[in-house]
């Protein structure tokens, strides 16, 4: 689905921030983190006071070059810090610390997946180049109260990665679909949260237009703090429409940076490219070059996870999972830990594993969590809900029985087999028993015809038989037997 | 005769103590007493807490009886440079913008101090930020020259060599970006050292220009000087440039007569005084005598460091400076408006002159279409600076010069000139370029006004530099001359 009318093509890059999963704070021993009083999680380093000194987060390095390996970026062998320098009272130092010539991370690029047709069908993949990703420090927040101002400075240098993309993206689907699988990727690698609720994911969204085949780029604007993936998806419909809308009454694009109102739907110019910031970059002389050692990166490389698509290909192609089953699993690394845990404890039947927890399981946990849906707290363990498949898939219990009992595990925590003895549900496999009730099903005159229709060749026909025998059993019978037994007797 | 322990090294006064022939009490009100007659002559002090002093005396007095000494400097009162944090005393940088401020925190340099037992005794002048030659361009006072009170100190730590020379206080810290230390060290005749870039941690030290800046030790005699720079060295996981004497150690210093000493080609050219020419060629003739090895030393670019200097030192000024606006501490104006506006007014009023005159000249430097030509020039120059001073010093131990073209000016001389001002710093400029240790030695007069020598030595030749000292000192007893006050 594309935004623009088949004669114009609209380019898109976005710089998105996140703030790393540390606990301290990038340049300062304070720690950080959501909900806490105005100026609670502030040191003198963070409040910039006169004679205090950067001191960088082995931390924060860590998880950005995890970052890097995770998209597949390489890693340099040294990185530095530089002097971003302009006036807000939000920005203790009056200059943010930031990585201008040397970044952490440079290159990479991002698999993406574009929606299918429908939900049970598997959508287009592309990767997206990653420019570079750099390591700086996050600003305070500035806020108006009646006559004043009062600012914040518990955000103030918080770790914020910055993944600047190339100008792959080509649609709001594709940015969307950009964002989710970064995001999936930073969470799986426990490099971010990304909780956009929180304020620790934002985008700056490049968007611009040129007509389909034309080479050169247009001019491009810039849509600064964006806070949610469906503001950055409304920013590319919106502008894609206002640039085309201009150009094609014979106006010009004007280079500038924008805001984005989500509650309007609207974005607005901040300020044109006159207004531009000089910034008067130089390398921080308080920070040291760093040296990025080959033994870090390779001790990095042992916490990369999976990607998320190699993942799914797997699931689909070695385990045989419907493609549905197989996204929704891979979207979340321990739901699919927690899969694959239950498989390797049964593994002749991935797809019925896949099917109760992505269905059954996923519902229930939404159903009794009142906060984020939690693996940790589910009441069943892979290897019980690996034991519920198995009784199924050996014939012990019905499928049917098999969603009572999953109810009972997930309410108490009990192995598949103790309820299934419990509750007097185990199918029965004595053959002699079950020998005489066939027998004695067989002789019952009522099911005649169908025993002829069978021995004339329709094999349908022995169904027939099957339904009195599990009434006369109260259906406890092993449906496999009773085929077994049924085919023997009329052979 | 409680008067003379004005005069007495800080050795002297701490054998005393550890002798029970003192205590650090009497010390301590001795040098308030002299405080209380001298300080308003010279105007070494900006802040003195005495009861905070008399409470420190008698914690170290209490301490040492109980067998608790912390070594050398225990009860010897060392006095601070008012750009050093010291918790819950004033850190103004004798600038009206940080006048109401009280450190919230000690400095590396301060907790070394505690931990060695010294007293933590008071607040000494500077030129504001530590942007100048004089001390003239303190917000909260002036500082005369012991020697003579109509004259200038020096600067930027000019109350640290005052107070010295006036027997009020026998240790001091100073800060040195371009000559600090050693300038006003040379013009109050004592002993200042700007120690290796990186030997002592700067955290705590309020920042003018990051990689130039170094705290150092200043005294009246060598052996103080070394006692005090021995306390403040150790690495700070705090300041990521500081290594401190851990890592590589320092150089030992040898046997200073065999010394070889370097004479930077064209050093004692134009520019220089005559009496500043002859005391430090005496110098240079005393080492010869003593068996040292003179040779002539080759630094071509030395021209460039005062410009070089210049772009590098303003262009780190004008972001480090930047924090000051009004916003979490210190002044804010009273004019409302904007938060932005509020800022702007409140560094319009809060800075002097030369502050504001070397922001400006530092954000022109870094300005998108001028930082290529000033800026990064500057620091291709800076590196072949280092380079040439490295080359040097592969030859020679030592770089002798003067530390200073001239002795010390008249207050109010040079104000309006701050190119001429500039000058001042020719000699010692090149050793915070490149990062290396430098020495000021008094080594006689001009007139009534005292000239010292300079030297400059590899990176973390410390050791030599004072051995080179001491030689010279044991020989000719600068150490024991006080200013009559």
């Amino acid at each position: 689905m594309s935004n623009a009318p088949s004669d114009w093509e609209v380019v898109i890059g976005l710089e998105v921030h996140v703030q790393l999963h540390t606990r301290a704070k990038v340049f300062a021993s304070s720690p950080w983190g959501f909900g806490k009083e105005p100026n609670e999680q502030v040191d003198p380093v963070v409040l910039g006071l006169p004679g205090t000194l950067p001191v960088v987060n082995r931390e924060a390095v860590e998880k950005s070059i995890l970052f890097g390996l995770v998209v597949g970026a390489s890693v340099p062998e040294h990185c530095s810090w530089d002097r971003k320098n302009y006036f807000y009272p939000d920005n203790p130092k009056n200059y943010q610390l930031t990585q201008k010539d040397f970044p952490v991370v440079v290159g990479g690029q991002v698999e993406i997946e574009l929606p299918g047709a429908s939900r049970n069908v598997m959508g287009e993949h592309k990767f997206i180049r990653i420019h570079h990703a750099h390591l700086e420090e996050d600003v305070g927040k500035l806020s108006h109260a009646g006559s004043g101002s009062l600012v914040d400075y518990n955000r103030a240098g918080v770790p914020l990665l910055e993944i600047v993309t190339e100008p792959d993206l080509r649609s709001s689907a594709e940015a969307e679909a950009f964002l989710r699988s970064l995001v999936a990727m930073l969470t799986q690698a426990g490099v971010a949260d990304c909780d956009m609720e929180k304020g620790q994911l934002r985008c700056d969204c490049n968007v611009s237009i040129r007509r389909r085949g034309a080479e050169k780029l247009g001019t491009r604007t810039e849509t600064k703090n964006l806070n949610s993936i469906s503001s950055v998806r409304d920013t590319v419909i919106y502008e894609t429409a206002r640039q085309i809308r201009e150009l094609e009454a014979g106006r010009s694009i004007t280079q500038e940076t924008r805001g984005w109102n989500a509650e309007l739907a609207r974005g607005y110019v901040l300020r044109d490219k006159e207004d531009a910031h000089d910034y008067r970059y130089f390398p921080d002389p308080d920070i040291p070059t760093l040296k990025i050692s080959r033994e870090t990166v390779a001790r990095l490389a042992k916490q990369v996870p999976e990607n998320l698509y190699d993942r799914q290909r797997r699931y689909v192609e070695k385990l045989g999972l419907p493609y549905t089953a197989a996204s929704v699993l891979v979207n979340d690394r321990a739901l699919a830990e927690w899969f694959e845990a239950a498989v390797a404890a049964h593994p002749t039947n991935p797809s019925g594993i896949a099917n109760l927890v992505a269905n059954d399981l996923l519902r229930d946990l939404a159903a009794s969590a009142t906060a984020p849906v939690s693996l940790e707290s589910c009441p069943i363990k892979p290897a019980q809900l690996a034991g519920l498949v198995k009784l199924t898939d050996e014939g012990v219990i019905s499928k049917q029985q098999a969603k009572e009992v999953f109810a009972e595990m997930f309410t108490s925590g009990r192995d598949a087999a103790a309820i299934v003895d419990a509750k007097g549900l185990r199918q029965n496999s004595d053959t002699g028993e079950l020998e005489k009730i066939v027998q004695e099903v067989i002789a019952d005159p009522a099911v005649a015809k169908s025993i002829a229709e069978y021995r004339a060749g329709n094999e349908k026909a022995i169904n027939a038989l099957k339904g009195p025998i599990m009434k006369r059993t109260q259906g406890k019978a092993n449906p496999v037997l009773i085929d077994q037994l049924l085919r023997k007797f009329l052979a | 005769m409680a008067d003379a322990l004005h005069t007495l090294s800080a050795a002297e006064l701490g054998r005393r103590l550890a002798a029970g022939t003192l205590t650090s009490r009497a010390l301590c009100e001795a040098l308030i007493a002299r405080y209380q007659r001298v300080n308003d002559k010279v105007g070494a002090f900006t802040h003195l807490d005495q009861a905070d002093v008399l409470a420190q005396a008698d914690a170290s007095d209490a301490r040492r009886k109980a067998g608790q000494g912390r070594g050398p400097l225990e009860g010897i009162p060392v006095a601070i440079k008012d750009n050093i944090a010291v918790k819950g005393q004033p850190l103004t940088c004798s600038s009206k913008m940080l006048a109401p401020l009280v450190s919230p925190y000690d400095s590396h340099v301060a907790e070394r101090l505690r931990a060695a037992g010294a007293i933590l005794y008071g607040r000494l002048n500077m030129d504001e930020f530590a942007m100048g030659s004089s001390t003239e361009n303190s917000a909260l006072r002036k500082t005369f020259n012991p020697w003579d009170l109509a004259r200038i100190p020096g600067g930027s730590s000019g109350g640290s060599a005052a107070a010295l020379a006036a027997g009020l206080v026998p240790l001091s810290l100073g800060s040195d970006t371009g000559g600090s230390i050693r300038q006003p060290a040379s013009h109050c005749g004592v002993v200042g050292l700007k120690p290796t870039y990186g030997l002592i941690s700067r955290f705590g030290l309020v920042a003018f220009a990051s990689s130039l800046d170094q705290i150092g030790p200043m005294a009246r005699s060598i052996e103080d000087c070394e006692l005090l720079l021995n306390a403040l060295s150790s690495a700070d996981a705090r300041d990521m440039t500081c290594f401190g004497p851990s890592d590589r150690g320092l150089t030992p210093a040898g046997d200073a007569k065999k010394l070889r000493i370097g004479i930077p080609k064209g050093f004692l050219g134009k520019g220089v005084a005559p009496e500043v020419a002859a005391a430090v060629n005496a110098a240079v003739e005393f080492y010869r005598a003593q068996g040292c090895a003179i040779s002539e030393a080759e630094l071509p670019s030395a021209d460039l460091a005062v410009p070089t200097y210049y772009v590098v030192a303003t262009a780190e000024a004008s972001s480090n400076l930047g924090r000051y606006d009004g916003v979490r501490y210190g002044h804010r104006s009273a004019a409302a408006g904007t938060p932005v506006e509020m800022m702007t007014a409140s560094r319009s009023e809060g800075f002097g002159p030369e502050v504001k005159r070397r922001i400006l000249l530092g954000t022109f430097v870094l300005s998108a279409g001028y930082a290529d030509a000033y800026y990064v020039r500057a620091l291709r120059a800076r590196a072949k600076i280092r380079a040439e001073y490295l080359a040097a010093l592969a030859g020679v131990d030592v770089l002798l010069t003067p530390t200073v073209p001239t002795p010390a000016f008249k207050v109010g001389e040079k104000a309006s000139d701050p190119l001429q001002l500039y000058l001042e710093d020719i000699f010692t400029i090149p050793a915070n370029l490149a990062g290396l240790p430098a020495i000021s030695v008094p080594c006689g007069k001009s007139g009534h006004l005292p000239v010292g020598f300079h030297l400059v030595g590899a990176p973390l030749s410390e050791a030599k530099l004072l051995a080179a000292g001491r030689l010279f000192e044991a020989a000719h007893g600068y150490a024991h001359q006080q200013a009559a006050l």
